[in-house]
C-alpha cells in the first residue's frame, strides 16, 4: 500500500514535469504547439501506465 | 434546438439520482455499509448477463431488479440458449435438456437439480464451467455502438456525396475530428505514401473506443472499455495489423537490427540479447496498449463510484454536496480522459503501423 502511494507520488511528479516542460517549450516555440502537445501526451501516457501497473498490483 | 439540448443533461442527472436513492434504500437491510458499497462497485465493474438499470428492496423485503434480460448462450455438449431472466440473479436454477445451470458471482456454473455449488478450500467453486458465449451487457453495448457508428458514418458519407463535399448537420462536428485523425495522427506517423491503407482501421478504432468510453460515463452503468477482454481484442487487432502488414525492412529491423555496420561474427554476442528483446517488443507494444486503456477506464469508474459512495458514508448535510461536487469534477475529467484514451490508442497504433510500413529509402 505504501509502495503504491510512493509510485503515485512519483507518477504525479513525472507527469507534472512533463506538463511543465511542455508548457515551457510551447512558450519558446509557439509554432510547434501541435507537435509538442502530441509528444507530451505520449510521454504522459507512458508514465501513467506505470502508475496504473502499480495500483493494480496492490 | 437549444432548449432540447439543455434538457438532456437534466434528464441524465435525474436518472442518475433515481439509481442512487435505490442504493440508499438498500442500506436499510442492515449489512455493513462499506462492504456493500464495495460490492456495488465491483458489481458495476463486471460484465453482467442482463442489462439491469437499478434495483431496490420493496415493502415485502424482496429484492426487485429493473432491467432488460439478455439471451444466455452456452456451449455444453450442444448449444443451450435461454433467457437470463430465468437465472433470477443467482437465485434460480435453470433446467435445459438434462443439465442444470446456476449463476454464481457473475459466472454460470453447471450444477445438480438443486443448484448446489461446491467450493474448494480457497472458496473457489469447483463446479464445471460451460463455455459461455452469452450476449452480455458489454456485448450489447458494443453492438449498439457498432450499429450507431455504421449508420452515422454511412449517412455522413452519403450526405457528402449529395452536397458535393460540403459537410452538413452532424458532419460539421465530425469532419474536423476525422481530419485530425488523418492529418495529425496518421500522416506524420505512417508517412505520406501508405497512411491511407491504415486510415479505416484508425478511424474505426478511434470512434469505437471514444463512443464506448462515453457510453461508460452514462448512468446506464456499462463498463466496456474497462473490461480487459475488450481491450485485449482491440490490442490484438493492432498487433495483427502491425505484423501482417510489416514490410521486409520492418522484419530486418527486428531480426538484424545492426545491419551492415558490423561483421557477422561480432554481431553474434550482441544478438543473443538484442533479438529476444526485439521479439519481446512486438508483444509488449500491444500489451501496453491493452493495459493502458483497461486501467484508465477501470480506475476512472472506481474513483467515480467511490466518490458517490462517500455520500452514504458521511451521512451528514456536508457529505452530499461534497460527494456531488467531487463526482461532478471527476466526471468532467473523465469526459476528457474518454477522448484522450481513444486518441492515445489510435496515436500509438499509428506509430506502430509506421514502424511496420517503413521502407528502405527512409534511411
Amino acid at each position: 500500500m505504501v509502495g503504491a502511494g510512493l509510485v503515485v507520488i512519483g507518477v504525479g511528479m513525472g507527469i507534472g514535469r512533463i506538463g511543465g516542460s511542455a508548457m515551457e517549450a510551447i512558450g519558446r516555440q509557439p509554432d510547434a504547439y501541435g507537435k509538442i502537445q502530441t509528444a507530451m501526451l505520449i510521454a504522459a501516457a507512458l508514465v501513467e501506465g506505470i502508475g496504473f501497473a502499480a495500483l493494480f498490483a496492490v | 434546438m437549444l432548449k432540447k439540448a439543455n434538457a438532456i443533461p437534466l434528464y441524465v442527472f435525474a436518472f442518475f439520482f433515481t439509481s442512487l436513492t435505490s442504493l440508499a434504500k438498500e442500506n436499510q437491510s442492515g449489512k455493513d455499509l462499506k462492504t456493500e458499497i464495495k460490492n456495488y462497485i465491483s458489481h458495476h465493474l463486471e460484465d453482467a448477463h442482463d442489462f439491469s438499470l437499478f434495483s431496490f428492496t420493496n415493502n415485502l423485503g424482496k429484492h426487485v431488479y429493473v432491467g432488460i434480460p439478455l439471451p444466455v448462450i452456452l456451449w455444453d455438449e450442444g448449444l443451450k440458449v435461454f433467457s437470463s431472466s430465468k437465472l433470477k440473479h443467482g437465485e434460480g436454477v435453470v433446467k435445459k435438456g438434462s443439465s442444470f445451470y446456476k449463476l454464481e458471482h457473475g459466472k454460470i456454473y453447471k450444477t445438480d437439480s438443486k443448484g448446489k455449488i461446491n467450493y474448494d478450500e480457497n472458496n473457489h467453486p469447483t463446479n464445471k464451467l460451460p463455455i459461455d458465449l452469452s450476449i452480455t451487457k458489454g456485448v450489447v453495448s458494443m453492438l449498439i455502438i457498432a450499429f450507431l457508428m455504421f449508420f452515422l458514418f454511412a449517412s455522413l458519407a452519403k450526405s457528402y456525396k449529395e452536397n458535393h463535399g460540403i459537410p452538413k448537420g452532424i458532419g460539421r462536428f465530425f469532419e474536423p475530428i476525422v481530419l485530425y485523425v488523418r492529418d495529425e495522427i496518421a500522416r506524420p506517423n505512417i508517412g505520406e505514401k501508405k497512411y491511407s491503407y491504415y486510415m479505416n482501421f484508425l478511424l474505426t478504432v478511434f470512434f469505437f473506443i471514444w463512443f464506448l468510453n462515453l457510453l461508460g460515463l452514462t448512468p446506464l452503468g456499462v463498463n466496456v472499455t474497462g473490461n480487459i477482454s475488450v481491450t485485449f481484442g482491440l490490442a490484438l487487432l493492432t498487433f495483427l495489423v502491425t505484423n501482417l502488414t510489416g514490410t521486409k525492412t520492418y522484419w530486418f529491423h527486428i531480426l538484424d537490427p545492426l545491419g551492415n555496420s558490423m561483421k557477422w561474427y561480432s554481431k553474434i554476442p550482441l544478438y543473443i540479447i538484442l533479438i529476444p528483446i526485439e521479439l519481446l517488443g512486438i508483444l509488449i507494444k500491444p500489451f501496453s496498449l491493452l493495459i493502458r486503456l483497461y486501467a484508465n477506464m477501470q480506475a476512472g469508474h472506481i474513483v467515480l463510484m467511490s466518490l458517490i459512495g462517500l455520500m452514504f458514508i458521511f451521512k451528514s448535510w456536508l457529505g452530499s454536496p461534497l460527494s456531488f461536487g467531487l463526482a461532478f469534477a471527476i466526471s468532467i475529467i473523465e469526459l476528457l480522459v474518454a477522448l484522450l484514451q481513444a486518441y492515445i490508442f489510435t496515436m500509438l497504433s499509428a506509430l506502430y503501423f509506421g514502424f511496420a510500413a517503413e521502407d528502405h529509402e527512409h534511411h
